[in-house]
């Protein structure tokens, strides 16, 4: 499967959804989160995190640009938004390497991150708390993971 | 007397400051202000470890160079070990290893949340138990300081830092960066003419701003959808006195609650005008406490704010070892994962 659809009424289905996307999920798996503000980026991955087991809050990276959680394997969280307009070299790609999962929100703006197969998930508000949730599986162990959690 | 070099580059800044006794700064540098290359008025953030490599000598040199000190005087080195950027953090962490090993004093690791607190002591003695609101781009917290160096967290933000709202909605309002003072400032002309949902969260304590944010967003473009154009003062003012209503009520429940001697607030968004009078208001029905609001020079991530709070842990004999790493998630000391 490549293309997946979901839409989540309200913030409890959405990290639902990310909870079940945590569980699937595999080592060293790229994930880019694609949305306008408010979309529910940071919400969803809250769910991924829960998925993953990862029992600390997953709050907004957008200050620190990243942070690092303990789950059954780390989850990186990158927040690209800051660095609009820049490239500079902060060393991600070292931590991609390491048998964790990362998920970039704003990934346009380090496109040097994004490896060769990743999933895309984009993300669309429409009105008061429901989402859209586009998933585009780029690798075969993304379609697979699109085919446990559809 | 004991003298510190604090050393802080927990994200955008390199920074380095000498201080006398955690309440006396000697010199207090920040590379933004002697960086040449700093752009667009800082808004693209410096966070490449590069950079804060190319600027802590400058940095330390100039602490040193400006109070009148060489590392003679110096007692101990303080650093920021966490939480922040792990890259930048790096960075900070090697230069305090490297100069405490080199000249034979200890260390100091610490967080960067007690160095916000403690940078109060700049402006007043401290007096327990204290209850810290430590507001900023980064994070939004309430600690509770039952003694000297005694931090519980009884309050932190589900979501997006305060700051962070402040600075995303001033985005889509189209007021640039950084969104708190032109938020603070336009709001004056703005009035209740449309209607935000308060923020909601399961416990008393914490903080919500994302779904704020979110309602910002809808509400532009509700107006938009019927063709009308927002009016950027009363959505600033709508937002702000959500924002600030809702987190100053949850500080005054905690104030009603814990009764602490002092109330002081710390971080960047501690400048806000708007709300040191809505702070000021209600802390009226709190005669006991005493209510402490710093300077914005205390507020801005420095190096000083280090120093302040090195000097306690100094006092209490927190050294650290010269295998520390940074720690990016860093929790509060005491805290529990």
């Amino acid at each position: 499967m490549k293309h997946l659809e979901v839409c989540t009424e309200n913030l409890k289905q959405t990290h639902e959804l990310g909870e079940k996307i945590g569980r699937a999920a595999v080592r060293n798996m790229v994930f880019l989160l694609d949305g306008d503000l408010g979309a529910g980026k940071t919400t969803l991955t809250q769910g991924i995190a829960r998925g993953l087991g990862v029992r600390r809050n997953v709050t907004s990276p957008t200050f620190t640009i990243l942070k690092v959680y303990q789950g059954r394997m780390p989850l990186y969280h990158i927040d690209a938004y800051r660095l609009e307009g820049t490239v500079q070299d902060l060393g991600f790609d070292e931590l991609m390497e390491d048998e964790g999962l990362t998920v970039i929100e704003w990934s346009q703006y380090v496109s040097y991150l994004i490896p060769e197969e990743y999933m895309k998930i984009t993300i669309t508000l429409l009105e008061e708390d429901s989402r859209k949730f586009v998933f585009e599986a780029c690798g075969a162990q993304y379609e697979k993971l699109l085919e446990d959690i559809a | 007397m004991t003298m510190l070099l604090a050393i802080e580059s927990s994200c955008d800044e390199t920074a380095c400051a000498v201080v006398k006794d955690g309440c006396d700064i000697l010199s207090n540098i920040v590379s933004s202000q002697i960086n040449v290359h700093t752009r667009y008025g800082g808004v693209v953030p410096e966070v490449a470890s590069r950079i804060h490599v190319e600027n802590i000598s400058t940095v330390v040199t100039e602490a040193l160079e400006q109070a009148g000190v060489t590392m003679d005087d110096i007692d101990a080195v303080a650093y920021t070990q966490g939480p922040g950027l792990i890259g930048s953090l790096h960075v900070g962490v090697q230069a305090a290893k490297a100069i405490a090993w080199a000249y034979h004093k200890p260390l100091l690791p610490l967080n960067h949340m007690t160095g916000h607190i403690y940078a109060n002591r700049f402006v007043t003695e401290l007096t327990y138990p204290l209850m810290a609101l430590v507001i900023s781009g980064g994070h939004t917290e309430l600690v509770w300081m039952e003694s000297d160096w005694d931090f519980k967290v009884i309050g932190t933000t589900r979501d997006d830092a305060i700051g962070e709202a402040y600075d995303k909605v001033a985005r889509v309002l189209g007021l640039g960066y950084p969104g708190g003072p032109k938020i603070d400032k336009i709001a004056r002309e703005g009035g209740p003419h449309y209607k935000l949902p308060t923020p909601k969260t399961d416990t008393p304590y914490d903080f919500s701003f994302s779904g704020l944010k979110t309602a910002v967003l809808q509400m532009i473009q509700r107006e938009e959808k019927k063709g009308e154009e927002i009016n950027v003062a009363d959505a600033a003012y709508c937002f702000q006195e959500t924002a600030l209503q809702s987190m100053v009520k949850k500080t005054m429940a905690a104030v009603k609650e814990y009764r602490p001697s002092m109330l002081v607030l710390a971080g960047g968004v501690a400048a806000n005008s708007r709300l040191r009078e809505l702070m000021e208001e209600n802390m009226k029905a709190y005669p006991g406490t005493r209510l402490v609001i710093p300077p914005l020079s205390c507020c801005t991530d420095n190096a000083a704010m280090i120093g302040a709070a090195g000097y306690i842990a100094y006092r209490h004999g927190l050294f650290g070892e010269f295998d520390a790493a940074a720690d990016p998630g860093m929790l509060m000391p005491g805290e529990e994962y």
